[in-house]
């Protein structure tokens, strides 16, 4: 579903991913974990298609197609998501509007009829039972005034929503009390399928007790130092970044 | 000098003029109103015409469009267009009065010029609210446009002759809102000075709609006053709908005095014009008064808007919230200018202000200029004036859900501008004003949205 070759990315003329390579295949989780500042962000960022981030080198194919020459839009038109570690606010904008819009975007791509307002009500309905969004969440503004765990529980109702192939979650976790990470958890295994696909970056390990992946990777100065099973996540635990550091550093 | 000798041959054209036309203009005047008019083109005539270098009127160059070849009509004409036929108000489900006032004058077609309600709402053509009510009119009419300090003030209280006057006597209300209509429709190029009168009575209650509208396709000057006394405890709700054609030059000026625990809130809402100049000016004169005004301008190509306003908190415990939005695309250019006046013994005064604007390309140009004067030690007063571009984080947000930058460009255009519309109670206008803007900002609205003929942009 998805190859990264060699990626190489600078934000600002500072590189900060200094040759990725990654195979994502349908069916499978990934976990990409790794200290502060290891570029796992950045990676989220690239992929989305921010253009913030410059690819300076390396390609990236995604369904088939080089991702790199696809707008945001239609990267998440061909079915990418990205959970945002911090979601933006946007006042003015309603949570029923800015839905319905990104749905019926989608559907306009695929050459399908808008959805009727009463299909969009009932779809939001049955999609906020599944990830357990409180309803007063869509009669808002987007992410305004929402708490740090409800903008992440509406990140992971916007998953539902537009269910993507390949679902990139970049720190889900973070700022979440363990209730919220059982809801954020529980909507991700809900959704999973055997077509698609889910990266999930995270700093811990907790979360990975919730969602567990096929694969892990550890990212550290820009570089995937090491791969494994679940197994890795349990050791990074138990010893921290620090032994993957020194081993990295000694290598390099 | 030049620009000092282009003022003052202005200010001699208009003097002349009014010398030349006294017995048209005053034509069935009441004495009170004659020496109003004669002091009022004096005072024109010592203010002399804003130049260049005016402070108030730094960042609009008027005089030239008064100098062009502008026809002034001093009494109505016949016109030999049906004016229902060609102009039809599509807010459907907007139940109001309309009063019309074309090119300056009350218009009807049935000659019902002055409507009075039983329980003594007065509402109409202000000319005959003067012949019929002289006394009543006298009390108010120029009592709070000040002739004696601003310039157009002065020029339109000795020209104008018409427009709409509404008395609303104390606890009453109106059953619907009014509406009033202006529009400008002409076979030359046309000035036009209008003037509408809003009284209301101690605990009443007044909620007035203007649009304005240009129906033909030539340069049109307006310059009008709108004078509001808001009673003590009374609510008084003003939203203006400017929507000309780009060849216009529009100065509005609105002057609104507050009685003890009154409020008084007033929006204009600026969809199109060429230039357009509007002046607010709010006294508070009873305590525990309370005001908001609010302003919108969505402009592109060369248009010019200039939101310009005074609040003079006279009085303790009063409380005034000014926000003003503007988006401008292409060569637009504006300005705000907003003066908060605190007097000495204005005590516990709360004064907000903000204004906040948003430049879609390099060439467009604001200017935000706030001015508080505060003579008062116990206040609370706050402006914050801010000029961005659409924000590129929530931009991103949105095409990450799928949403093409075109569309998130105006999802976020829109939720900058609801702010102001969202003070719109009136459920049928807001919605309306909501797709007259959205329909602007897509660009499709170049003209006036309710008109049969078509002018050019």
């Amino acid at each position: 579903m998805l190859t990264i070759k060699n990626l190489k990315v600078s934000v600002e003329g500072k590189e900060i991913l200094k040759g990725i390579d990654l195979e994502v295949k349908a069916g499978e989780v990934h976990a990409i974990m790794g200290p502060n500042g290891s570029g796992k962000s950045t990676l989220a960022a690239a992929l989305a298609g921010n253009e913030n981030f410059e690819i300076t080198e390396g390609e990236v194919e995604y369904m088939g197609q080089d991702l790199l020459e696809l707008s945001p839009e239609d990267r998440a038109r061909e079915g990418m998501f990205l959970g945002f570690q911090y979601p933006v606010e946007i006042p003015g904008v309603s949570m029923v509007n800015f839905l319905r819009t990104a749905i019926n975007e989608k559907r306009k791509y695929r050459n399908e009829e808008p959805l009727s307002a009463g299909d969009f009500l009932k779809l939001m309905r049955e999609k906020k039972n599944l990830v357990d969004v409180d309803s007063d969440l869509t009669s808002r503004s987007v992410n305004e005034g929402f708490s740090g765990g409800e903008k992440k529980k509406n990140e992971i109702f916007q998953m539902a929503l537009l269910e993507p192939r390949l679902s990139i979650l970049d720190e889900t976790d973070s700022g979440l009390d363990i209730d919220a990470l059982r809801i954020v958890a529980n909507g991700v295994n809900k959704m999973k399928k055997p077509g698609n696909a889910t990266i999930v970056i995270t700093h811990y390990q907790r979360l990975l007790e919730y969602i567990v992946p096929d694969y892990v990777h550890v990212l550290y100065k820009g570089r995937i130092v090491k791969s494994g099973n679940s197994q890795l996540a349990v050791e990074l635990e138990e010893k921290g970044y620090d032994w993957i550091k020194e081993k990295s550093g000694s290598e390099a | 000098m030049k620009t000092l000798t282009a003022a003052t041959d202005t200010v001699n054209k208009y003097t002349s003029l009014f010398e030349e036309n006294r017995d048209e203009i005053f034509f069935d005047s009441p004495d009170f109103l004659t020496k109003m008019r004669n002091e009022s083109i004096r005072e024109f005539q010592r203010m002399g015409f804003p130049h260049k270098k005016a402070e108030d009127y730094k960042y609009i160059h008027l005089q030239p469009f008064f100098n062009g070849g502008l026809t002034n009509r001093f009494s109505p004409r016949k016109l030999e267009f049906d004016v229902s036929e060609m102009f039809r108000c599509d807010i459907p489900a907007l139940d109001t009065h309309i009063l019309l006032v074309l090119n300056g004058f009350y218009y009807t077609e049935n000659g019902q010029r002055l409507h009075e309600t039983e329980n003594g709402i007065i509402y109409g053509s202000l000319d005959e609210a003067i012949v019929k009510h002289p006394a009543l009119v006298e009390k108010y009419l120029g009592k709070y446009a000040d002739y004696r300090i601003d310039p157009f003030v002065a020029l339109n209280t000795a020209y104008a002759r018409d427009g709409v006057f509404v008395y609303v006597p104390e606890g009453q209300k109106p059953d619907k809102p009014l509406q009033i209509i202006h529009l400008l429709l002409s076979d030359d190029n046309e000035m036009v000075q209008h003037r509408n009168l809003f009284v209301t009575g101690k605990n009443s209650e007044l909620d007035v709609i203007i649009c304005d509208h240009t129906l033909s396709s030539h340069l049109f000057l307006t310059n009008s006053i709108s004078e509001a006394v808001v009673g003590e405890n009374a609510r008084f709700d003003l939203v203006r709908i400017q929507n000309e054609h780009n060849q216009s030059v529009q100065i509005t000026n609105s002057w609104m005095e507050q009685a003890a625990g009154s409020n008084a809130k007033h929006r204009n809402i600026t969809l199109h014009g060429g230039q357009v100049r509007n002046n607010l000016n709010v006294k508070l004169k009873g305590e525990n008064a309370s005001c908001d005004a609010y302003g919108l301008f969505l402009s592109d190509k060369h248009q010019h808007v200039d939101n310009f306003t005074i609040i003079e908190h006279q009085v303790p415990n009063c409380v005034s919230n000014q926000h003003f939005k503007g988006v401008l695309d292409d060569f637009a250019s504006g300005a705000f200018t907003g003066k908060i006046h605190v007097h000495p013994d204005a005590q516990k005064t709360v004064a907000y202000q903000s204004n906040n604007n948003i430049l879609l390309t390099r060439d467009a140009r604001i200017r935000s200029k706030p001015q508080l004067e505060i003579y008062a030690d116990d206040v609370k007063c706050s402006h914050g004036a801010t000029v961005g571009q659409i924000d590129e984080s929530a931009m991103f947000y949105l095409q990450t859900r799928g949403i093409p930058r075109q569309e998130a460009r105006l999802m976020l255009m829109y939720a900058f501008a609801d702010d102001v519309i969202s003070t719109i109670n009136e459920v049928a206008l807001r919605e309306r004003i909501e797709q007259l803007v959205s329909k602007r900002l897509r660009g499709e609205l170049s003209r006036c949205d309710n008109c049969v003929i078509s002018c050019y942009d």
